[in-house]
């Protein structure tokens, strides 16, 4: 059962201090104080995977926001994600100035492509101001129009996830074109500093990524008190029956778009955190397959639950990192299998599968029978 | 008669000059001056009735002489009274010929062998030779390719021989022979002749235009005109074409996927790996044919291949059923992440056993193309794969409608629990629908590698745009998919010339999410009384 | 069994429906699921800290390679074969006793084709493993990922690919070649009257940044040797795409009257579909020559060769150049193909990058035991100007600007798939990775100034 009934009432649980804790002040500290040869020692590169782990967390909380609470699959939640890191790549292209390859004042990629003069829409992003704005901003424009009329017409269901999958391919090609102006397939690299702090220092890396843990501890927070919230409610209840919830007197399609947007700012948001961290962004991130994998992220990782998401996303991305090291070539096996075993066997996840564990201890140790956690019919 | 025959060698020079270079030509009218006397003699009495061969001889030694107008002579010499035979001395000669011989042997010796290939058996060889002869621009072929097309039973390489002789009439000297070559490629509708006719163009129109080259230009307009108009109109036929070739290859692509995804709900994201599956059985097919039949019987490899294609992919969508979709039946999201899951690992599963470089020879009939009208020419592969849509539907429409397993599946679409009290075995008609519908993807599979690679990415290409057919043209219709098939692709190909590829999927795209938003269930919607 | 009507959302609580007809039993199940999860999880970390104390424990005796080629995804067509390459030449050189006496271990890692992977591979293959150089890459795109990680980290990159230049970067070695080994060598051949005299260009190439910029070379190239610009067409299609019908529709027409000749940087899969529309809507190698500068003979391998007969391709090396040494290396690689049941066995062949990458691993050997040393500014230093005798020819290193020097050979392609050299350099060509067309004032050298500069 998701954190609805049982826990309604209790305030943050202790986990998420917990866990908030060796986030937020054990990992840094493990990364500066213990020397490098030590076994302790968290290592740069560690440190700045991590945070682009947790980047994507944030994305994940989103994305179960709509599909695990609302039942609305997106399969564009990629776009979103690439709209909030083009912005802010955008600004930190900006700023790189004459150390670039070509020493000039436009960014590499229009002087290799004979753009003479910075296009119009990239001057705002001179200011930091507006590309943080803009990285959340952007998206929540973007889904509020795309939302506003999909979820006007009652496409739901498949039909709904289908026309997001168009719109990642269509947003994919758009990117990957020159003549967008926004970098083609190399997509926005060679960033060198934010706001006067050198991208390459282990310091400003640091930084970021504290600043990661904390917009993900907002985040989490977020949408834990969407959930709770009567608006909550009725989320899940769309989730279940929308019939239903029309008979009772809401407007489904309302507090669907709602959480859409939400879901888009929260993407947005992921994605200016991610592109500093990883120095890159290019428009495979925003494409159909991207888009799919962070929905098994949240599958994985348990779909009703805020803290599965963010444990399906650490541990996918954890899993492929390691993964790709030691088999390469088998990768993709294992992440098809994912999807079909969590699919098939393990609708509930990681988290579900903790749950369960947790019940069949307690209930071993009570020596009761089965508990009311029942298993039975499903 | 003899006027213009001078007027024709003479032209001849001049369109030497252009093609064999600035120092060649230089010192070829020179050699025009010193030797035209006794050459156009020879000329003007016709063709002589046995050619001494010691002249061939003598030509054949003078050709590597060190004296450039000794040389153009002997060649001019051995262009007209020479044959092929005369190929492999040539060869010879050339080998231990310096640079400035070798260049100047080359256009000689291809001259001989196309003439020589203008009466070959096969048309093709025969019409690129005339093609070629025409762009040599030496008068002296004219003779040869008048012959040839007097016997000429193929009516395409008739158009390309007179296309051929009218070019090389065009840069003739005489501007009524200029005019009436300008006439006669109007009428031919020839593309290849509006560069040179821009050029007389421009020359007539200049301000010392002389009276003869202003009628060459008016005659040239009139021509370019012509040619244009028909440009438009063959520019029409084909685009339409195109369009209904791109829209052929969608339908067949998405007539497996509408029949799943329609009469069962399934939404399978591994249809494009059972595509790739197809794909691979006829690359498979094709390796054993090579290993183990001779090469006269390997073009039959291809039909061989239908069944193979089709039941191969069967299975796996048997079994893909009976693992991985049976248990997901009225959850098409969880369908949809599963087969997607499985499409991953169909896709490594290729990678890894057969590489990523596999070749597919396209059998005998299918290379090439037929040509229909001037400037339209039309693959056979792609005419080939609108027959395959059509006999697919019409397929699919007896079995649907007019067989009794099709009857069973309509029934267990329209209401399952009431088939299953009429003793339907509905868990064994879902097994068959869906197999049949996955055999489906094999044939589109199979279609395929005519047109494109086999490689394990096969399926990503199209998976996204079947799935647009199937959405806009309504679930559970296949009238629905072939409208929707024939309507994207069509408008595909009428925006393309002009927004560029790219921009014309992502027109197409935004176009279908806009629709679904008017039209949410699709062109031709299942009508009921369904509250949703 | 009960199902329901497509598109209802079920109508129970959290959780989904089950599956009714599973077989071992639920609990069962999930407990075997929980016991396997966390046993990846474990072995995870543990593998994590048995990496590290792997590397204490040897104490570093080996010199480790890493090496950065795409093992899945879409670049894999092209790179596995430059992985199996540095594997061999490591094989090759271990049993020869190795580097000063060390043997090479090689990091074996797998971007995907996703170039944000590269990135974060790249560092982990610089900070975490400390690879002493990396054998890498193959798009542009690919490199560019990785430049800004190599400059940060003082990495050694060897680039084995040919590709578009405007680059002069200290941690790379770029062991392709520069457009001025490839590029404009091959339009200078097809504009002389030997190559055939052709008077107008179709530009067609994949969008991403080695077509464009190869492609404003050309151009610049074109227009100074003053061929009008009606002359000349340049088109851009995505990766993947398969529609060439409009396409081959436009060369058709601009090929009307002769004279044309297309110059397709076109990258990838993209290849197949085009050279199979090209022939079969009638147009010749005659009609207008196809000079492809990303075709060799390893892709040639999957595609259909019948349609390709008498098309040209630019590169530094053959299959068939015939030297000693070249039969030799192709020999070795079949048998190494071979030997470790890689796919295609000994069908398998080389080609350009291949070459590259072969040498580029023998050239950093040399500069190591130069060197003494795998610190990376000492091994840099070394590279310079060094020679070595590669499968194709003697080849060398540029003593400033980190190219290599190669011969230039135009090839056709024949029914086997194999080339056939028609045009060759005479000797060795001096890479330029500032094109004379469009940037004549800039050159790049790291020895008398600091990388690029202002002539």
């Amino acid at each position: 059962m998701s954190d609805g009934t049982t826990n309604r009432n209790r305030g943050i649980g202790l986990g998420f201090w917990v866990v908030g804790a060796i986030l937020l002040v054990a990992m840094p500290l493990l990364n500066v104080l213990p020397p490098e040869d030590s076994w302790l020692h968290l290592s740069d590169f560690s440190l700045n995977r991590f945070g682009k782990f947790l980047a994507y967390g944030i994305l994940a909380l989103g994305l179960d926001l709509i599909w695990g609470y609302t039942g609305i699959l997106s399969l564009g939640q990629g776009v979103f994600f690439g709209l909030g890191a083009y912005c802010m790549g955008m600004h930190m292209m900006l700023t790189i100035g004459k150390e670039s390859v070509y020493g000039s004042d436009l960014p590499d990629f229009m002087v290799w492509n004979q753009f003479k003069e910075l296009p119009l829409f990239w001057y705002p992003f001179y200011s930091f101001t507006v590309a943080i704005i803009g990285a959340v901003l952007v998206p929540v424009l973007f889904a509020l129009v795309f939302g506003f009329f999909a979820f006007r017409s009652r496409i739901k269901g498949v039909y709904f996830a289908i026309i997001t999958q168009a719109l990642a391919l269509a947003a994919w090609l758009v990117f990957n074109r020159n003549d967008t102006k926004l970098g083609g397939t190399n997509g926005l690299t060679d960033f060198k500093q934010l706001l006067g702090y050198r991208l390459s220092e282990p310091g400003t890396q640091r930084g970021l990524y504290i600043l990661t843990v904390l917009c993900l501890g907002g985040a989490y927070l977020l949408c834990r008190w969407i959930i709770r919230s009567r608006a909550g409610r009725v989320l899940i209840a769309v989730r279940d029956s929308e019939k239903r919830v029309v008979f009772s007197g809401y407007t489904p399609a309302n507090y669907k778009l709602f959480v859409f947007v939400v879901a888009a700012a929260l993407a947005g948001l992921a994605g200016m955190l991610y592109a500093p961290q990883v120095g890159i962004i290019t428009p495979a991130q925003i494409g159909v397959l991207p888009s799919l994998e962070m929905v098994i992220w949240v599958a994985v990782g348990g779909r009703g639950s805020l803290a599965g998401a963010v444990l399906g996303a650490l541990s996918v991305n954890y899993g492929r990192s390691v993964l790709t090291n030691y088999f390469p070539g088998l990768w993709p096996f294992i992440l098809g299998g994912l999807f079909v075993l969590v699919v098939l066997l393990f609708p509930d996840g990681l988290v579900g599968m903790i749950r369960k564990g947790k019940s069949i201890l307690i209930s071993r140790k009570t020596g009761e029978g089965k508990t009311a956690v029942s298993e039975g019919k499903r | 008669m003899s006027t213009s025959f001078v007027c024709l060698v003479e032209a001849q020079f001049i369109v030497m000059i252009i093609s064999l270079g600035r120092t060649v030509a230089a010192l070829g009218v020179v050699g025009l001056f010193l030797f035209s006397g006794p050459t156009r003699t020879i000329a003007a009495d016709g063709p002589v009735a046995a050619p001494p061969t010691s002249s061939i001889e003598q030509a054949l030694t003078q050709v590597t002489s060190e004296d450039e107008s000794v040389r153009e002579a002997a060649i001019r010499l051995l262009i007209e009274q020479g044959d092929a035979s005369l190929v492999p001395r040539l060869e010879e000669i050339r080998a231990t010929a310096d640079r400035s011989i070798r260049q100047a042997i080359k256009p000689l010796m291809d001259l001989l062998k196309n003439r020589a290939k203008l009466t070959s058996p096969s048309a093709d060889v025969r019409r690129s030779a005339a093609t070629d002869l025409g762009s040599s621009g030496n008068p002296s072929v004219i003779p040869w390719l008048d012959a040839a097309m007097a016997n000429e039973p193929n009516k395409w390489v008739r158009y390309t021989m007179e296309e051929s002789v009218a070019l090389i009439k065009l840069a003739a000297d005489d501007p009524s022979i200029k005019a009436a070559a300008a006439d006669k490629l109007g009428e031919l509708g020839s593309q290849n002749a509006v560069p040179l006719m821009n050029q007389l163009v421009a020359a007539g129109t200049g301000a010392e235009a002389t009276e003869s080259q202003k009628m060459v230009a008016k005659a040239a307009v009139a021509a370019i005109d012509r040619i244009e108009t028909w440009a438009v109109w063959s520019n029409v036929i084909e685009t339409f074409f195109r369009g209904v070739s791109l829209s052929s290859v969608l339908l067949i692509m998405s007539l497996g996927l509408a029949i799943v995804f329609g009469l069962m709900g399934v939404i399978n994201m591994a249809h494009g790996e059972l595509m790739m599956v197809g794909a691979y059985a006829t690359f498979v097919t094709q390796q054993c044919f090579t290993a183990w039949f001779s090469a006269d019987v390997f073009d039959w490899y291809f039909p061989a291949a239908l069944p193979v294609s089709f039941l191969v992919a069967a299975v796996f969508g048997w079994v893909l059923e009976a693992t991985v979709i049976r248990f997901l039946y009225g959850r098409p999201l969880e369908t949809m992440l599963a087969t997607w899951g499985v499409s991953l690992v169909l896709m490594q599963a290729a990678r890894v056993y057969f590489g990523d470089l596999t070749a597919v020879v396209a059998p005998g009939p299918l290379r090439g193309g037929a040509q229909v009208m001037v400037g339209v020419y039309l693959p056979y592969n792609r005419i080939f794969i609108i027959a395959l849509s059509i006999i697919c539907v019409l397929g699919i429409y007896f079995t649907l409608f007019r067989s009794n397993l099709g009857l069973r599946v309509r029934a267990v679409t329209q209401n399952r629990n009431m088939s299953a009290c009429l003793g339907i075995p509905t868990r064994k008609v879902d097994s068959y629908t869906f197999a049949f519908g996955s055999g489906l993807a094999g044939i589109a599979g199979w279609a395929l590698t005519m047109v494109g690679n086999v490689d394990p990415g096969l399926g990503q290409n199209y998976i996204v745009d079947a799935f647009m057919v199937v959405v806009t043209g309504g679930v559970g219709k296949l009238a629905g998919t072939i409208v929707a098939s024939l309507g994207i692709g069509g408008l595909n190909k009428l925006i393309e010339p002009y927004s560029g590829a790219v921009y014309g999927k992502v027109f197409i795209l935004v176009l279908v999410i806009l629709f679904l938003q008017w039209r949410p269930a699709g062109l031709f919607a299942m009508k009921g009384r369904d509250v949703d | 069994m009960e199902t329901k009507k497509p598109n209802e959302a079920s109508p129970v609580e959290a959780d989904s429906v089950a599956p009714s007809d599973a077989g071992p039993s639920r609990r069962e199940l999930l407990v075997q699921g929980s016991k396997v999860a966390a046993g990846i999880g474990v072995a995870a970390l543990l593998g994590n800290l048995g990496n590290w104390a792997l590397s204490y424990a040897a104490g570093k005796e080996p010199i480790k390679f890493g090496v950065l080629h795409s093992l899945s995804g879409t670049m894999a067509i092209s790179e596995v074969s430059l992985r199996d390459t540095v594997l061999m030449a490591v094989e090759e050189i271990n049993a020869k006793g190795g580097v000063m006496g060390r043997p090479i271990e090689t990091v074996v890692v797998d971007p995907a084709s996703n170039w944000d992977l590269f990135a974060e591979k790249a560092k982990q293959l610089l900070l975490q493993d400390k690879v002493a150089v990396v054998f890498g890459c193959w798009t542009s795109v690919s490199r560019k990922s990785v430049l800004p990680v190599f400059e940060k980290n003082n990495g050694l990159l060897f680039y084995p690919v040919q590709y578009e230049g405007e680059e002069c970067s200290r941690n790379v070695f770029y062991t392709g070649a520069a457009p001025n080994q490839q590029a404009v060598p091959a339009v200078d051949y097809l504009m002389s009257k030997e190559g055939g005299g052709y008077t107008k260009y179709y530009l067609l190439g994949t969008d991403y940044v080695y077509p464009r910029t190869t492609n404003k070379i050309l151009r610049a190239m074109l227009l100074a040797k003053k061929v009008p610009v009606d002359r000349i067409m340049e088109e851009y299609t995505p990766f993947h795409h398969q529609d060439y019908q409009t396409i081959c529709g436009k060369i058709k027409k601009f090929a009307a009257g002769g004279g044309a000749c297309v110059i397709s940087t076109i990258n990838g899969d993209s290849n197949v579909p085009f050279y199979k529309e090209f022939a079969n809507q009638g147009l010749r190698a005659e009609d207008a020559p196809i000079m492809a500068f990303s075709v060799a003979e390893d892709e040639l391998r999957g595609m259909d060769t019948s349609a390709l007969v008498g098309h040209l391709a630019a590169w530094n090396y053959y299959q068939s150049v015939d030297t000693p040494q070249n039969k030799q290396f192709v020999a070795n690689f079949k048998a190494y193909c071979k030997k470790n049941n890689l796919p295609d066995g000994d069908k398998r062949v080389t080609d350009d990058p291949i070459e590259a990458a072969y040498f580029g691993v023998y050239i950093v050997k040399q500069a190591i035991e130069k060197a003494g040393s795998i610190e990376v500014d000492k091994v840099r230093k070394a590279v310079y100007g060094s020679k070595f005798l590669a499968p194709g020819g003697e080849i060398m290193m540029d003593a400033a600007n980190h190219h290599t020097y190669r011969p230039v050979l135009i090839g056709e392609i024949l029914a086997d798939g194999q080339f056939k050299v028609v045009s060759r350099s005479k000797g060795l060509v001096k890479p330029e990775p500032w094109s004379e067309f469009t940037n004549p004032d800039k050159g790049c050298d790291w020895i008398g100034h600091q990388g690029t500069y202002q002539k």
